[in-house]
């Protein structure tokens, strides 16, 4: 399969099979050592470039990229971040300054993500950089290095958006045996339905690591990001529609005006990298009982719409997971779009995981709770982490509604909680803690109601 | 003279711009091959059936290894020739490797080691500490007892006592670059190995065995790694010598790397240990008896788990005076991976058990825990007079260089200790959902390897005779920035600057018989070394130019580029042209061993080390009550770097250490199943401090002072100790954790938000 893209600047075309990473098509095909492989799962960032299209740049982790992804698009690496007489960026002037490299090797990654954030003027370092993993440093000189190179101009050779090839170029087809690509939801409700063991490939944060963990024969892929119809957020007065390969950056910064529980929570999934990459269609579709979409959606009471040759189905998103690994879709269907009825916002979101950034959830507790004259009108209670599916606790939304919200309501409905739920021990947690910690969510967000402070990641010293 | 001057890493400029090779990162010649291991999904047991015919047939392979296979040693273990390059029949852990598959491409042997057919007999697995102590499974014959008094009269006598238990967890060392080798077969058998490793003639002598050959037709290159912290001290053996086999068999260059998943589940970690005590103090709060039994898991082999737990032991009083105390310590073998040296090398582990009980004592006698340290601290070495002997360790080292009483106390005023403590206890009685906490613990760490040979180093320094300098030592460079450092004395010695010197790969062709680079040694060693060496050179110069000047030798003077001999001033390319042109060798090798130490590991007596580095810190942190949550608010560290050769280096590493001795025992969580396989074997499921874990607040300086040994510059080794300054973040949990209840809490580590909120409930029982 060819690939066309620019690279550092160049147009190049690469012939590879469909699931080749770009790390390995950069470090084994191009010679281009600079990127590295920490991981090849996209938790460390030794391996982030920048990707730039029509939307603008951001990092991505190259070890679970297939280079059909980024047809069209300009990748930038590690090589690519002085300009061409070899001046340092200013990132590499200040991390060469602050010592912010010891060993080296997690510096690559660290001065695209760094040029990438720089490049659209992000200041948010901890966030940005939560993504790449330092084992030296502390990243206390990194930090350093960023915040020095906030005012530096940007080198005129980072642009790469004045380069990006335009769509008649590209116009070749970025599949295998001549078949076309997907470019509009029929065509590719039309070829799920001739390909039903197909991968449909989207951001491939997980896909990706069937192919570099797993070793898994996907069979006939299609990938998902030239069909536009299926990316982006469209508000209206009484919903808001995000379409399936909408990326979890994309959704964050759709929604963060009108849910900011639900951005919170979102600024702690993954990283930048991932966010980047990951679609929330992809994060329901694969019916993960611990990805952190569900159980804010389904607090949110969205609805998940489903499309096939057959026509288009919706159905409340709590609904569409049946069991572990088992999901309410026709092998023919998949993910069209999610829409999130617009009503006031009373969307608490609570994240339990061993590291605060880039960490699955243990327990992820989602709340939505109206309370009108001191009683409980409405509760939504959505956990992750807790059953085999993102799931109510409909015993504690039933101790709660109808009564006032009061502690000893939450008491009720946190001794209902051990009704619904049977936890899992596992690597995570322990099924009594995951119990415990869902419970005492539920009086965690009666806490924060009267004002208490309750939120670690609000105290200084 | 460029020592002491807060000069960039080497290859800043490299690693800024990727041109910075690892082994990976080498181009390698056509046709090289690739190598994975197939590895055991069996903890114990023996292997029955083993049907490789899916690995022989998947594509790319070239050829499949077995124990049978082997043409010499099939060992790759650092000290007991017990652990095998392959498994002949027994397996011992699960990720042990069976065979290794050669393929043409990295993929395609990682591919075609997943398709073999093995079959085991199992038998019992040992997992846990308490397991192996009911087997009795075990290394070494009995516990090994290191003792000064009459720790149980001093404990029946004391007017106060307690006992206690501490969990301590092991800790992957997640070097960003995973464990790489590549062996380029040359003429007549000889085999040339590039390997990311910290010991490069360890590597020479595995291969050397494993090929048959002598050493000298081996040659070991590193130029550096991307991360070590001591998993890269022996855990690079097996991937060295298996290409170096595969290599010789196939007459092709063979290149090894693990993915991550293999790195984490193949090799060795920090070890872990259960301290359990029982301590007798008097009502001011001095320990007056001390009774501390160490259990150390040490997994399937030895590799360098003795050492480890002598260090453990050797580091079981840190800075306070005991004068009746008995450390019992056991070697405890297991069904997981052989643990191996991680930064600190047990010595971590045994500090960290003496600063629990210090903060026990501190909390039955309502104590803040900084008095009690005050109180118990060694006397400082700068009082002691002729008529006043020092203070010895209950191993009975004299401690002479005694300085934290001073640096505790500076820390305490600069980091307004007291002041927050208050503050704290105020914001705690207003919080009922969130407590905070504050601890300040000091560092003793002592310097030298405890196995007194490998104190030695070795240098070669070539001038060329346009004045630029060849520099090489026995060394290598994982990120702590050595190569600067030494690179450093050199430009000092010939009072040139760093430009002139061109520092070089580590090989073992060029400095032969090295120790590898651990126990924080690196500098003094080598900088030493290479001073030796450098100044043989400069002497050579000086005793020529004086004879043509008429002045003295030490008279000619060496100084920022130029070179003034009497009247007259000379560039020292001049100089070195000159040398030349009189015949006179312009290359010498420099030698360096520490003196003044001699040690009996098994007796527990004497002086095993040079002298000691100290450092303190005060972590303050924040938990939520509900959930065991915790973030660090505030870290400032003072640290005893000596007359540091380059304090920006320095501080790197004591901020790196700080951050990765505080994710140790916190959000670094190694989780094995009941069958013994490893659920945390890669970043995402095992946490690492990201970038928002580190203090938000982080004041590191450098304590004002030189080393009193005579070491390279007076500088002080600094690799190691600032991990343990991670200490003060765990027990500012405990402390966080005690304000929920009366009780004291017990907190293991790593203290996940699971371990602290059980540790609350603790606090909270009556």
């Amino acid at each position: 399969m060819h690939t066309t893209f620019l690279l550092n600047g160049r147009q190049v075309t690469a012939d590879t099979s469909p699931t080749t990473t770009l790390l390995d098509w950069l470090r084994e095909d191009q010679h281009l050592t600079g990127t590295k492989e920490g991981c090849n799962e996209g938790d460390c960032g030794a391996c982030s470039v920048i990707v730039t299209d029509d939307s603008g740049a951001r990092a991505l982790n190259a070890c679970i990229l297939f280079l059909p992804q980024i047809e069209g698009k300009a990748i930038r690496t590690v090589e690519g971040i002085a300009a061409a007489d070899g001046t340092l960026h200013p990132i590499q002037k200040a991390m060469v300054k602050h010592h912010g490299s010891q060993c080296g090797f997690c510096t690559p990654g660290f001065i695209t993500t760094m040029a990438c954030a720089h490049l659209n003027g992000a200041t948010d370092h901890d966030t940005q950089l939560a993504g790449n993993l330092c084992r030296c440093t502390g990243y206390a000189p990194i930090i350093r290095a960023a915040k020095e190179a906030e005012t530096a101009p940007i080198p005129d050779h980072m642009h790469d958006a004045r380069f990006l090839l335009t769509k008649n170029t590209t116009g070749h087809a970025p599949q295998e045996r001549g078949a076309e690509p997907p470019t509009t939801p029929d065509a590719l409700a039309t070829w799920l339905d001739q390909n039903p063991d197909g991968t449909l490939i989207a951001g491939a944060t997980d896909v990706g690591l069937w192919v570099t963990k797993q070793f898994r024969e996907l069979g006939p892929v299609a990938f998902l990001n030239r069909i536009p119809d299926l990316a982006g957020v469209t508000i209206t007065d009484t919903e808001i529609r995000i379409g399936a390969t909408t990326t979890l950056s994309a959704l964050h910064s759709a929604i963060a005006t009108h849910y900011p529980a639900f951005a919170e929570l979102i600024r702690r999934y993954g990283s930048v990298q991932v966010r980047n990459a990951a679609t929330i269609g992809g994060n329901i579709a694969n019916g993960s009982p611990i990805g952190d979409g569900s159980p804010a959606l389904i607090a949110l009471g969205a609805s998940l719409h489903l499309r096939s040759v057959d026509g288009a189905r919706s159905l409340p998103l709590e609904d569409f997971f049946v069991d572990y690994g088992k999901q309410d879709r026709a092998k023919n269907e998949f993910v069209e779009a999610i829409t999130i009825p617009r009503a006031g916002d009373h969307l608490r979101c609570y994240k339990l995981s061993k590291r605060f950034d880039q960490d699955i959830s243990a327990v992820c507790g989602c709340f939505w709770i109206e309370v009108a004259d001191g009683v409980v009108t409405a509760a939504r209670l959505a956990f992750g982490g807790m059953a085999g599916t993102p799931k109510r606790a409909a015993g504690a939304e039933a101790a709660l509604v109808g009564n006032p919200w009061s502690e000893t309501t939450v008491a009720a409905a946190m001794t209902a909680l051990s009704q619904d739920f049977t936890p899992l021990s596992d690597m995570r947690a322990s099924a009594s803690y995951r119990m415990e910690a869902a419970q005492n969510m539920l009086l965690r967000a009666w806490l924060e109601d009267q004002g208490q402070m309750i939120d670690v990641l609000q105290v200084t010293a | 003279m460029s020592v002491a001057k807060p000069l960039p890493h080497d290859a800043a400029h490299l690693h800024v711009t990727g041109a910075a090779r690892y082994v990976d990162d080498m181009p390698t010649p056509t046709g090289t091959l690739h190598l994975a291991f197939g590895l055991s999904t069996s903890a114990s047991g023996s292997i029955t059936a083993l049907d490789l015919n899916a690995v022989r047939d998947a594509p790319g392979v070239v050829a499949v290894l077995t124990a049978s296979d082997l043409p010499f040693a099939n060992d790759v273990s650092p000290s007991a020739h017990d652990e095998p390059l392959l498994a002949t029949e027994a397996v011992h852990y699960m990720g042990q490797p069976v065979f290794a598959v050669i393929a043409e491409t990295h993929l395609q042997a990682r591919f075609a080691a997943r398709q073999a057919r093995i079959e085991f007999v199992e038998t019992t697995p040992i997992f846990s500490i308490e397991e192996a102590l009911a087997a009795d499974s075990r290394f070494e014959d009995g516990p090994r007892i290191y003792e000064r008094g009459d720790a149980a009269g001093a404990l029946d006598a004391a007017e106060n006592t307690l006992s206690g238990s501490l969990h301590i967890g092991g800790q992957e060392h997640f070097y960003l670059e995973g464990q790489a080798a590549l062996a380029l077969p040359g003429e007549d058998g000889d085999m040339h190995v590039i390997s990311s490793t910290q010991h490069p003639t360890e590597i020479q002598h595995k291969v050397a065995d494993a090929i048959g050959l002598p050493m000298h037709a081996v040659r070991v290159e590193t130029r550096r790694m991307g991360g070590g912290f001591g998993g890269k001290e022996s855990q690079g053996n097996a991937l060295a010598v298996a290409c170096a086999v595969a290599a010789r068999l196939t007459g092709r260059p063979c290149k090894m790397r693990y993915d991550r998943d293999d790195d984490m589940i193949v090799t060795g970690k920090r070890h872990d240990f259960r301290i359990d005590y029982d301590v007798g103090f008097d009502d001011e709060g001095h320990i007056t008896a001390l009774d501390v039994r160490h259990f150390t898991r040490c997994g399937w082999a030895l590799d360098l788990s003795l050492p480890v737990a002598d260090r453990a032991m050797l580091h079981a009083d840190n800075g306070y005076w005991l004068p009746d105390v008995r450390i019992e310590s056991h070697r405890l073998r297991t069904n997981t991976q052989s643990a191996t040296a991680f930064r600190g090398f047990g010595g971590p582990q045994g500090m960290l058990g003496m600063e629990r009980i210090v903060d026990h004592v501190a909390a039955e006698l309502g104590h803040d825990p900084l008095v009690v340290r005050q109180k118990n601290f060694y006397a400082s070495g700068g009082h002691i007079s002729g008529t006043m002997k020092a203070q010895t360790t209950p191993y009975g080292q004299p401690v002479t260089d005694f300085i934290l009483d001073g640096l505790v106390e500076q820390l305490r005023a600069r980091s307004d200790y007291d002041a927050r403590r208050t503050a704290i206890a105020e914001w705690n009685a207003a919080n009922p959902v969130l407590k905070k906490g504050i601890a300040l613990t000091p560092v003793k760490f002592g310097i030298s390897f405890t196995l007194t040979h490998l104190n030695q180093a070795g240098a070669l320094v070539h001038v060329y005779a346009d004045g630029s300098i060849h520099l090489n030592h026995g060394g290598t460079e994982m990120g702590q920035g050595l190569f600067q450092k030494v690179a450093q004395v050199a430009a000092s010695r010939f009072g040139v600057p760093l430009k002139a010197i061109k520092i070089t790969a580590t090989d073992t062709a060029k400095v032969p018989n090295t120790s590898a680079t651990a126990a924080s040694s690196g500098s003094d060693l080598n900088g030493m070394a290479v001073k030796a060496a450098c100044d043989t050179i400069r002497d050579r110069m000086a005793e020529y130019l004086a004879q043509l000047h008429q002045c003295r030798p030490d008279a000619v003077k060496f100084e920022e580029g130029r070179v003034q001999a009497g009247k007259a001033d000379y560039s020292f390319a001049e100089v070195a042209a000159l040398i030349h042109q009189a015949r006179i060798s312009l290359s010498a090798t420099g030698f360096y061993k520490t003196p003044d130490i001699e040690w009996d590991r098994i007796k527990g007596q004497g002086r095993p080390f040079f002298y000691f580095a100290y450092g303190a810190a005060v972590s303050e942190v924040v938990v939520d009550t509900l959930t065991g949550e915790n973030r660090i608010l505030r870290a400032d560290i003072l640290h005893d770097a000596g007359a540091s050769l380059n304090p920006a280096l320095d501080i790197g590493q004591v901020e790196g250490g700080y951050v990765q001795g505080a994710g140790w025992l916190t959000t670094e969580e190694l989780v094995w199943d009941d069958q013994g396989r490893l659920r945390t074997h890669a970043p995402s499921t095992y946490k690492i401090p990201a970038c928002a874990d580190r203090p938000p607040v982080f004041n590191v300086a450098l304590w004002e002072g030189e080393n009193r040994a005579d070491t390279i510059y007076k500088s002080k080794a600094v690799g190691e100790p600032p991990l343990m300054l991670g200490i003060s973040a765990f027990l500012a949990l405990s402390d966080a954790v005690s304000a929920c209840g009366p009780t004291f809490p017990d907190l293991h580590a790593p203290a996940t938000a699971e371990a602290v909120l059980a540790a609350i409930h603790r606090a909270r029982d009556v």
